[in-house]
């Protein structure tokens, strides 16, 4: 009986987020206004977030919150306030055409997705991360950074110091 | 009776639908950080999977790949939206119609 409550608050919770997700993500890429639609990124980020809990992997749910919904909106929200943009203007004919055949295209390929996902349930070979290990799922993670993926790890270090000169070279003021 | 819980195949079709909903966004607007966001959006719901098949097929690795492929947007955010910046200097617009300095 316990097991079934904790099921049923699973199932609301997912349904919730996922409705709320889709409509905000929905919001964000037709609203006019730019900065209501980064504040609505926010809110799918963080509804995504919720999801990665209720996966099980609570390092992946706060570096989600900390760095998507902190860190790359509050940079893209920032960029929005220092260039002074114009409304988005109604497209001609020739565009509007381009962007139905677009659509058209991404809902096909959303069909054959789904179709390939429900026609067979996804199978492979079980890893050893069993489920009564969920407890210390920053532990383990941090275990296996440092140790089988450790070359990555210093790669991605290597690449952030990259975009960070990158950056700075491209936003200085040239004399 | 006992209530099945949450299978794997709706977390999947989830995350199509939001990387449908970012291809969709990409696509169709002009505005350069709109489609930026947009593609924020669909490496999202690429995460999503990650995650998902790794709790179902009970490895880490999908955790650690979900991980990197944050570090890599994080990069990707910091230099692109220094190149708006820049454009946006130079031209006064990123509508990204209009940017067509590469066009042969």
């Amino acid at each position: 009986m316990a097991e079934n409550i904790a099921t049923i608050f699973q199932w609301l919770i997912f349904l919730g987020v996922a409705f709320t997700s889709i409509i905000a993500s929905l919001l964000v890429i037709t609203r006019k206004n730019t900065i209501h639609s980064a504040l609505f990124l926010v809110l799918t980020f963080l509804c995504v977030a919720v999801l990665y809990l209720l996966l099980y992997s609570q390092f992946i749910a706060i570096i989600q919150v900390v760095v998507y919904a902190g860190a790359i909106v509050m940079l893209i929200v920032f960029v929005i306030m220092l260039l002074d943009l114009e409304q988005e203007l109604r497209s001609g004919l020739k565009l509007f055409y381009s962007k139905v055949i677009g659509g058209l295209l991404a809902v096909l390929f959303l069909f054959g997705i789904i179709y390939s996902v429900v026609a067979k349930s996804p199978t492979g070979k079980m890893g050893s991360y069993t489920p009564d290990k969920v407890s210390a799922n920053v532990k383990a993670v941090g275990e296996m950074l440092f140790t089988q993926y450790l070359f990555p790890f210093e790669i991605v270090s290597v690449l952030l110091v990259a975009a960070i000169v990158g950056a700075v070279i491209l936003s200085k003021k040239r004399t | 009776m006992v209530i099945p819980s949450v299978p794997p195949e709706l977390y999947l079709v989830l995350s199509a639908v939001l990387f449908t909903i970012g291809v969709i966004g990409a696509l169709t607007r002009r505005n350069a950080i709109l489609v930026f966001m947009c593609i924020e959006m669909m490496l999202n719901a690429v995460n999503i999977t990650f995650i998902t098949l790794s709790r179902f097929l009970q490895s880490l690795d999908g955790v650690l790949f979900a991980f990197f492929v944050m570090a890599v947007a994080a990069a990707e955010a910091a230099v692109g939206l220094a190149i708006f910046v820049m454009i946006y200097r130079s031209r006064e617009t990123i509508n990204v119609d209009e940017i067509n300095l590469l066009k042969w």
